[in-house]
């Protein structure tokens, strides 16, 4: 075992961001001690909260951070924010709603830019999860970028996902659209304070009790109203959380996503890996691209990809 | 298949002062020069700048202060930077800095100041120099 996970282990964290750092990276000491903390996580219930930008996310995180702490959790926490595809850097501000929650014992908070990932979960944040569970944070919050069909494919990593909805934006039918009243758990009507908020929770209330579908783990949604910056509705949230976690492991499905959660870890771990690879032969073909015909094109990129990833092993 | 890692900045607003302008300006310009900025915000204590530094693993540390209280608040940062290991992370600090503190606060451990009117690319290159020097890499001229 490497003297940084050692310290990470024992709580030091200094050492717990640096191996993070390690993880995210892939570097092999990283991969080595991700490999340890695979072996010790699967017990952490894992929340996702999504929305659209301004929907109160990531306040909502800081007044859930305060309610899971009174509980005497250890709570991690990832943010995740757009990167731009064109220069790649990234402005995260969701640490602007934290207040000075970062320095609470027992709370770890991370940002994490998507870096071109267009999903709700990215290899990284997935990877992340996965060590922060190993070193014993026993609740773990994820914020993912926006709110459309890519965030999908959150559902299969996390166990609870929260929904977001402001009050009067029409934001209820946009979701029934966007097809995201598919994949929450539960619907918060947050800015509760706003006098519209009333006619928002009929609606999505009305929305879920006439959907015809088979609920996802035949758990009926539940819709809730919370006012983040208040703090109110959060202890019910969180109790209702609980609730959420209770269920999931009478029916085995607990441990079920921890699974589902490793293998999309794994493939997009792959998957980045691939593509690192194909940028290179891509680029090395670039010339004969265009002397070439396109399927050979095609045949021979398709070629030097599988030769370069045989020769990685 | 380890992957490069990108310069990871936090930038923060230390103590009572509600000019903000100047650290979104710089957040963005850190930004759109490829780095990954996390911005944490108004009325930030040292504490709370320093262990967002922790937690985030950042590279570079950059205060942005107008309010006159730099003297008294760096002095804090730096000792917190100690006490928590960050002994390579660039400290970089702008705003309204009276040009005969700045020998000052560079005596206290901070790597760079920048005042008013400062070039937004000349504190890009500064910072990912700063930071390559760190890294103990080799550092490329700015082309
Ligand atoms: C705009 C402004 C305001 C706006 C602020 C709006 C906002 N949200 O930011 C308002 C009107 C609200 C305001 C209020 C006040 N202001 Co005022 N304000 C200014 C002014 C005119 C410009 C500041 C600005 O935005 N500049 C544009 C940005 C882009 O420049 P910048 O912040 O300097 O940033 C550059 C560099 O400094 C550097 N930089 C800055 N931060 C960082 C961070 C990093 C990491 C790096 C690398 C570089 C860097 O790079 C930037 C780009 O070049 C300055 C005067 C001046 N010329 O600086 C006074 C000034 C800062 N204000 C001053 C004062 C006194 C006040 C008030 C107390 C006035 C009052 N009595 O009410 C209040 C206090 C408000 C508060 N809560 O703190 C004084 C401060 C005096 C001092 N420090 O000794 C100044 C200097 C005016 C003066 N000459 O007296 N103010
Ligand atoms: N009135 C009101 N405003 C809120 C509430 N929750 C969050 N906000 C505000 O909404 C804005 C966006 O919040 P933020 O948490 O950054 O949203 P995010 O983009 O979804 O993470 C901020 O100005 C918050 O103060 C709430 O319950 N009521
Ligand atoms: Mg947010």
């Amino acid at each position: 075992m490497s003297e940084l996970l050692e310290r990470a282990l024992k709580g030091e964290e200094i050492a717990i961001a640096k191996l993070l750092t390690k993880i995210e990276y892939v570097d092999p000491e990283g991969m080595k001690a991700l490999e340890y903390l695979a072996e010790r996580s699967g017990s952490a219930h894992v929340v996702g909260i999504t929305g659209i930008p301004g929907a109160g996310k990531s306040t909502i995180i800081g007044a859930l951070i305060d309610e899971y702490v009174r509980r005497n959790h250890r709570v991690g926490v990832v943010m995740i924010d757009p990167s731009s595809p064109f220069t790649k850097g990234s402005f995260m501000g969701n640490r602007i709603r934290m207040q000075d929650r970062s320095t609470l014992d027992n709370v770890f908070i991370r940002s994490l830019a998507s870096r071109g990932h267009l999903g709700g979960v990215s290899a990284e944040a997935l990877m992340l999860i996965e060590a922060l569970d190993g070193l014993g944070y026993d609740r773990i919050i994820v914020e993912t970028v926006g709110a459309g069909q890519t965030d999908t494919e959150v559902v299969s990593s996390v166990h609870t996902i929260a929904v977001l909805t402001v009050p009067g934006t029409g934001d209820e039918i946009q979701a029934l659209k966007a097809g995201i009243m598919e994949i929450g758990d539960f619907y918060v009507i947050n800015k509760a304070d706003k006098p519209e908020a009333e006619a928002s929770y009929i609606s999505t209330k009305f929305a879920i009790d006439s959907a015809e579908v088979n609920f996802r783990d035949g758990w009926k949604p539940i819709v809730a109203k919370t006012v983040a910056t208040k703090g109110e509705g959060i202890k019910e949230l969180v109790d209702m959380f609980e609730e959420h976690r209770s269920f999931l492991e009478s029916k085995g499905i607990f441990r079920q996503r921890i699974v589902d959660r490793r293998v999309k870890m794994v493939e997009l771990i792959v998957r980045r890996n691939i593509d690192q690879v194909l940028q290179k032969a891509v680029e090395e073909n670039k010339k004969d691209i265009l002397m070439i015909p396109l399927l050979k094109s095609v045949e021979k990129i398709q070629g030097d990809l599988i030769a370069k990833i045989g020769r990685a092993h | 298949m380890s992957l490069e890692k990108r310069i990871k900045v936090v930038v923060a607003k230390l103590g009572l002062d509600g000019h903000d302008r100047g650290a979104k300006v710089i957040a963005r310009a850190l930004k759109d020069a490829g780095m990954e900025v996390v911005y944490t915000g108004l009325r930030q204590t040292p504490e709370q700048i320093v262990k967002a530094a922790v937690q985030e693993d950042a590279d570079v540390i950059g205060i942005s202060i107008l309010s006159g209280a730099h003297l008294e608040l760096i002095p804090h940062i730096t000792k917190l930077m100690k006490e928590n290991q960050l002994n390579d992370v660039v400290l970089v600090v702008g705003g309204v800095i009276p040009p005969q503190d700045i020998q000052t606060l560079k005596d206290m451990g901070v790597d760079q100041v920048f005042m008013p009117g400062s070039n937004l690319k000349e504190i890009s290159e500064f910072i990912k120099q700063a930071v390559a020097k760190k890294r103990g890499q080799k550092v490329e001229r700015a082309s």
